[in-house]
């Protein structure tokens, strides 16, 4: 079965980009292709909101698609979504410093809280939420991830949450620290936590990341810059919220999610689970 | 059982962008029997694997994919438990990560559909250096006439169609690669609004 060999790593030069290029090449890079889109979008063509031809992102240059996407009628499988309820995780997995057997997780405490919501800002109620991230030092617990930073023991870095009623959600975790890739010379990630999300309908599937408000990273970052524009990237920043502060133990962060999908979206009368 | 909603007038929030799933989503993502949506060997299961590659062909070692499909019988599966696998509910919803050799497999069923159309697996790929998912379609290759009644499938070029239909195998399981890029690039897709023509039982 290929899922017991999912963890032996591929050589960690893959994971290296073939050129070793400036952090200013690079950046310059960027602002040539964000320009490029803004152009495009003035000339009223519909600009993808995460772009797939993204060189500055260097081991994208031959993994995304040439052709565009075909329009298709989302027939009625992908207007539905895998039904999730409590009975697919424990109530505990949303607190990621609880998930080792060990003393408290080195870091920031902190908790992220927010809501998942539709188009229409109608909250999502019954949906999974899956997380993952690296630990205070910007390290996975991830053969790949070979960078010298300490691994915690007390931390592994992922979680799983079930929205409640009103959409919302909320997870307890160690804020997360920057880290070195091999994309470019000097090639940092902004902090951030990778985030999974179902809606009602496949179409609405999302993975995206959260990040972090201030971070002097992000302007240096291909990732979070393969998002031309600067709205939908200020969507993906978390906020500071001090009431969410609790005192004398974290720090609180919001970030509501939304997802798209086509305009309709087939529904079934709730059957009771949560 | 289920009614259509459409919400009148415009949308008021922006969709939160995706990104990428980054090189170390497998600990994130991964759960016990992700990938066997059917019970292995359990009367009527299938085995429907392939491989992903890139534009230069070489194998991506480092993808996640989903799939999300009608039981056999064309039932749109409502059971909770993808998650908890209790070995018996078939639930619709797997995932899988490629290996080294590029190589994913699922333990599932061969959907059905209620109205004769063609059936087929909702799928959506993910890798590191593919900046958001990409959605599409793996039809089974059984039932010619409805494979050419079919909207999407008619409207491709016959290399395009090709990408998007599995190969049966003697032993019955199924077979289906993935093209990011290049020669044989896997036709993805984007989501027309609406849904009110959308096929489905009432």
């Amino acid at each position: 079965m290929a899922r017991d060999t999912a963890h032996v790593a591929a050589p960690e030069s893959l994971l290296a980009s073939p050129d070793q290029v400036s952090q200013s090449q690079i950046s310059d890079e960027i602002a040539s292709v964000h320009a490029d889109a803004a152009s495009r979008e003035a000339a009223g063509e519909a600009v993808s909101r995460t772009l797939h031809d993204f060189p500055p992102y260097r081991s994208s240059l031959l993994r995304h698609p040439t052709k565009s996407p075909k329009l298709v009628d989302p027939e009625t499988i992908e207007l539905f979504s895998p039904a999730y309820g409590q009975r697919d995780i424990a109530a505990i997995e949303s607190d990621l410093t609880l998930q080792s057997t060990g003393g408290e997780p080195q870091g920031e405490r902190m908790t992220v809280e927010g809501r998942l919501l539709d188009s229409w800002g109608r909250p999502i109620a019954n949906q999974l939420i899956e997380l993952w991230q690296a630990n205070a030092a910007g390290r996975y617990i991830h053969q790949r991830d070979q960078h010298p930073a300490p691994l915690d023991p007390n931390f592994i870095g992922a979680g799983r949450v079930i929205t409640d009623d009103n959409g919302h959600y909320k997870f307890t975790t160690i804020k997360p620290g920057p880290y070195p890739w091999k994309n470019h010379v000097n090639a940092w990630r902004p902090a951030h936590i990778h985030f999974s999300v179902f809606g009602t309908g496949f179409t609405q599937r999302t993975v995206t990341q959260m990040y972090f408000p201030g971070d002097p990273l992000f302007a240096l970052d291909p990732i979070y810059n393969t998002i031309p524009r600067q709205r939908d990237r200020d969507n993906l920043i978390a906020r500071y919220n001090h009431e969410l502060t609790v005192p004398e133990f974290s720090m609180g962060y919001e970030w509501d999610i939304v997802v798209d999908g086509p305009d309709a979206t087939w529904f079934e009368p709730e059957e009771g689970e949560r | 059982m289920t009614e259509i909603h459409s919400p009148r007038g415009p949308k008021t929030h922006e969709p939160t962008a995706g990104q990428t799933v980054g090189p170390f989503f497998a600990y994130g993502t991964e759960y016990d029997r992700m990938h066997q949506v059917a019970f292995p060997h359990s009367p009527g299961s299938v085995v429907l694997g392939g491989r992903v590659f890139d534009g230069a062909g070489a194998p991506v070692p480092d993808a996640m994919i989903e799939i999300w499909s009608r039981d056999a019988d064309g039932a749109i599966p409502r059971a909770r438990g993808a998650f908890r696998r209790d070995d018996h509910t078939f639930t619709g919803f797997g995932r899988a990560f490629s290996d080294d050799d590029g190589t994913w497999e699922f333990w599932t069923r061969n959907p059905g559909t209620l109205d004769g159309s063609a059936a087929f697996y909702a799928v959506i790929v993910y890798a590191r250096g593919l900046p958001d998912k990409l959605h599409t379609r793996v039809y089974l290759p059984d039932d010619e006439a409805a494979l050419a009644a079919d909207p999407l499938l008619s409207s491709l070029e016959t290399d395009e169609r090709a990408t998007l239909v599995a190969t049966r195998q003697p032993d019955g399981s199924l077979q289906h690669d993935f093209r990011l890029q290049g020669d044989n690039e896997t036709v993805f897709l984007q989501f027309a609004p609406g849904g009110e023509d959308a096929r489905g039982e009432r």
